[in-house]
């Protein structure tokens, strides 16, 4: 996950998975292709992503936004939890990790969750583990398969310098569309 | 079962959990066993699954809203997968509205859930002392009374009991007050806006005091051979995602609004015409609906589409502000077309009240559309009614809706079953003939076609195993993009064969149990086929899954033969063959009766049953491995 085109001033930027909830239709794919391609059996309870559905209207899922000095990091008693530096994601050590959820407890965003089965922490960490079998031929390398499958491409992978210049190209779109309707004629 | 035996099982198969709960509601036991490989193999799953518990263990005659009928939830192999539209389960028994086969199919989170749980099929029996609710929370499977939930409305009861369970994603399929007093078009509702709708399966919940059933569980789901499945499975989602399905994500359902008013076939107050001005000025169309008010597009578990439409009408609205109701074409019809009524948000509050209070919508526009025609010409009017009900109506509308539903006032004591009921009604209080104004085949509300110009498709409607329903075989396409000419009545054998292979293949759909409209997504019935191998290790063949589709289309053919179906009940309303449309395209046009039962012989033919009788031959029967019905298809005189 080094290949980041994008440098925030003076360090790395971390792209992380954002969801446009005006595209996304709550249809829980993203969750069970997530268990699917780390555990090779489809369970939404041991997903890295997670579908929010507020009735009537909001729909929307939500995983690690790859905060700078994390939170669940800090909070781990057993210092289970390591960020990665150049990509931003967080690391579980399944050794140390003793199921005491204060992770989880500590995410303002609540993406931690712990394995049905095994009781450790999970967290999105781009499909880095994905197994092997499941990596599309065609890509030859692992990528978040919550993108590939998201039938709406609701999902992408940004960082924050992205996000903010596509808001910033929208708003001006409305602000003064116009002019640029001009230009066109 | 000499034909299916060719098809190997293996040892272990997937997919299918193969628990079946077998519920004792009267005095609360619950037991546990284990479908059979060859029994998932042979009967498929939902459709087919249900197909043979009914035939062999609803007692023939039984009264639907009786403690001896049998109500089944089932699901085939697919739910929790991310095969698209694969989280649908159905219910199953002998129906209160038309008193044979009853099936109707939902979506939303409940077979997912289902699954995960670990169930995948329930066997309900009996009734419980007093209203009662059904959890199945992974192995924990148990019986909860619910006084406090008498009278509460479908939302109500699924918001209670996720906060109950602490859990927002608890799936809960409920009825309403409608289900409690056994109206017999009753539905049952989840995820809100999802509903198992038709043949009144939620009377037959209210009938054995249950309110609910929740699910939920923390299975994982493993499939036969998962790399040439999710290959497979990304496949299908991005073309569900393609032209396949355009009409069902862009305007919805409602895009055929103007589709069918240009052959004349969308009915209008209450099939009295097949076009309207409201459509042609632009009114009343999928754009309209959609540019003027749908909000949002919302999905089911694991559907790529995204069908669900849902309209809001705006915090200004006088009689209905900030209201949310989810929108297809059926209910355009119902209430909107049918009625005569234009206005969308009256529209939307019918349906949100169907939706919640727990009736099907369908049966309940057209319901109120006879209501209307009733009125329109004084066989029924406001001194009965207590306001006026003519076709374009709207508060009224809404108020007769409210008490159909809740069976109160003239409307519910009379409209409150639906139309065949109604008619009966009526014409007890002597006004005669009145069930000509009820829209239904076999007792179940019409869908949105018209039949005055769709020869196929008027048979194609009227064999439908539940009644009146464009879903079991969707013949209306053979009239609708001119594989036959819709006016005519030739080629009887070849229109019957066309609608026996499209009933068959929709009975496998329906067993699946997926969506109809991903039908389209797969390359042909050998992918379909592939699929189910790929899920549950079982090597069907695209022959094998069409033989089992006729299979469980004639079982289920079977039963209402056994409960009393006569040639006579494979008919469209008289009206098709009386009065004909005043303008449009099938201006002028009447069916004709000698023409269409030289059809109906045909599909018979096709079926291999007696092409005068309509009753399966022995020889289909013991072709398509139906033996044990060979002898039984005495008529037991259920049918009223």
């Amino acid at each position: 996950m080094s290949k980041s085109k994008t440098k925030k001033r003076g360090g790395v930027v971390h792209q992380f998975i954002i969801v446009d909830p005006n595209l996304c239709t709550g249809c829980e794919t993203c969750e069970s292709v997530c268990s699917f391609v780390h555990d090779g059996e489809f369970n939404p309870i041991n997903t890295r992503i997670h579908r929010v559905r507020i009735e009537p209207i909001l729909n929307v899922a939500l995983a690690c936004q790859k905060c700078d000095d994390a939170p669940c990091v800090r909070a781990c008693p057993e210092k289970a939890l390591e960020q990665n530096k150049e990509t931003g994601s967080i690391i579980v050590d399944d050794d140390k990790c003793n199921g005491c959820a204060f992770c989880i407890r500590a995410c303002d965003f609540g993406v931690l969750s712990l394995h049905i089965q095994s009781q450790k922490a999970l967290i999105c960490d781009l499909c880095e583990t994905m197994k092997e079998e499941y990596i599309d031929p065609e890509r030859g390398e692992r990528y978040p398969a919550c993108i590939d499958v998201c039938p709406k491409e609701a999902i992408s992978l940004k960082d924050v310098e992205q996000i903010g210049e596509e808001k910033r190209i929208d708003a001006v779109k409305r602000l003064f569309g116009d002019i640029l309707k001009e230009t066109e004629a | 079962m000499s034909k299916t035996k060719e098809i190997s099982v293996p040892d272990k198969i997937s997919g299918f959990s193969q628990v079946r709960l077998d519920v004792d509601l009267t005095n609360g036991k619950i037991s546990k066993t284990s479908l059979s490989n060859e029994f998932c193999r042979d009967w498929i799953g939902g459709y087919g699954f249900a197909s043979k518990i009914l035939w062999d263990e609803c007692p023939a005659g039984v009264d639907p809203l009786s403690p001896e009928n049998v109500f089944v939830y089932t699901h085939g192999p697919f739910p929790a997968t991310i095969l698209p539209t694969s989280s649908k389960y159905g219910v199953f028994a002998k129906s209160p509205l038309t008193e044979m086969f009853g099936m109707s199919i939902s979506s939303g989170s409940v077979g997912a859930q289902a699954r995960r749980a670990g169930v995948n099929m329930i066997v309900f029996k009996g009734k419980a002392p007093e209203l009662s609710y059904m959890v199945v929370d992974d192995d924990d499977y148990y019986i909860v009374p619910c006084p406090e939930l008498v009278g509460k409305g479908c939302w109500d009861t699924e918001e209670i009991l996720r906060e109950e369970f602490q859990d927002q994603r608890l799936a809960v399929m409920a009825i309403g007050s409608a289900g409690e007093r056994m109206s017999k078009m009753a539905c049952i509702t989840n995820d809100r806006n999802r509903q198992a709708g038709r043949t009144g399966m939620g009377a037959v919940m209210g009938s054995k005091n249950l309110k609910a059933v929740c699910f939920r569980g923390t299975k994982g789901v493993k499939v036969a051979r998962p790399v040439e499945f999710y290959k497979l499975a990304k496949k299908l989602i991005k073309v569900a995602n393609g032209p396949a399905t355009a009409k069902y994500r862009d305007l919805g359902t409602p895009a055929g609004i103007t589709s069918y008013n240009k052959l004349g076939m969308f009915p209008i107050n209450n099939h009295r015409e097949g076009t309207w001005e409201k459509i042609d000025d632009g009114t009343f169309t999928g754009d309209t609906l959609n540019a003027d008010w749908v909000v949002k597009k919302v999905a089911c578990s694991q559907c790529s589409i995204a069908c669900d439409h849902i309209a809001h009408v705006p915090k200004t609205h006088p009689d209905w502000p900030n209201l949310y109701a989810s929108i297809d074409v059926e209910i355009c019809y119902s209430f909107g077309s049918c009625t005569g009524c234009y206005d969308w948000p009256t529209i939307f509050k019918c349906v949100q009240m169907c939706d919640d209070l727990g009736i099907d919508a369908i049966s309940g526009g057209v319901t109120a559309a006879m209501a209307c025609e009733l009125y329109d010409l004084g066989l029924i009017t406001k001194k009965d009614l207590g306001y006026e009900l003519p076709f374009g109506s709207t508060v009224n509308l809404v108020k007769f809706t409210e008490e159909m539903i809740l069976g109160k006032g003239f409307a519910g004591e009379i409209f409150g079953d639906g139309t065949k009921q109604a008619g009966l009604r009526l014409e007890e209080k002597g006004i005669k003939n009145a069930s000509y104004y009820g829209m239904n085949i076999k007792g179940l509300e019409m869908p949105a076609f018209d039949l005055h110009g769709m020869t196929s498709f008027a048979v194609g409607e009227s064999v439908s195993i539940r009644g009146a329903c464009h879903l079991r075989n969707g013949s209306y396409g053979l009239d609708a993009k001119g594989n036959f000419d819709r006016f005519a009545y030739d080629k009887p054998l070849e229109r019957g064969k066309a609608i026996k292979e499209l009933e068959d293949i929709y009975a496998i759909i329906d067993s699946y149990i997926v969506c109809k409209f991903t039908r389209g997504i797969y390359e042909n019935d050998a992918e379909m086929a592939k699929v189910f191998e790929l899920v549950t290790g079982i090597p069907v063949t695209e022959k094998f899954i069409q033989t089992r589709g006729d299979a469980i289309v004639t079982l289920s053919k079977c039963f209402n033969i056994r409960e009393g179906w006569t040639r006579d009940d494979d008919h469209p309303p008289e009206r098709f063959f009386k009065e004909s449309h005043t303008k449009g395209p099938a201006k002028g046009v009447t069916l004709k009766e000698d023409g269409y039962q030289t059809l109906l012989g045909g599909y018979y033919e096709a079926r291999g049953w007696d092409p005068k009788t309509g009753i399966p031959t022995d020889v289909t029967l013991k072709a398509l491995g139906l033996d044990f019905v060979i002898g039984k298809l005495k008529p037991a005189g259920g049918k009223k």
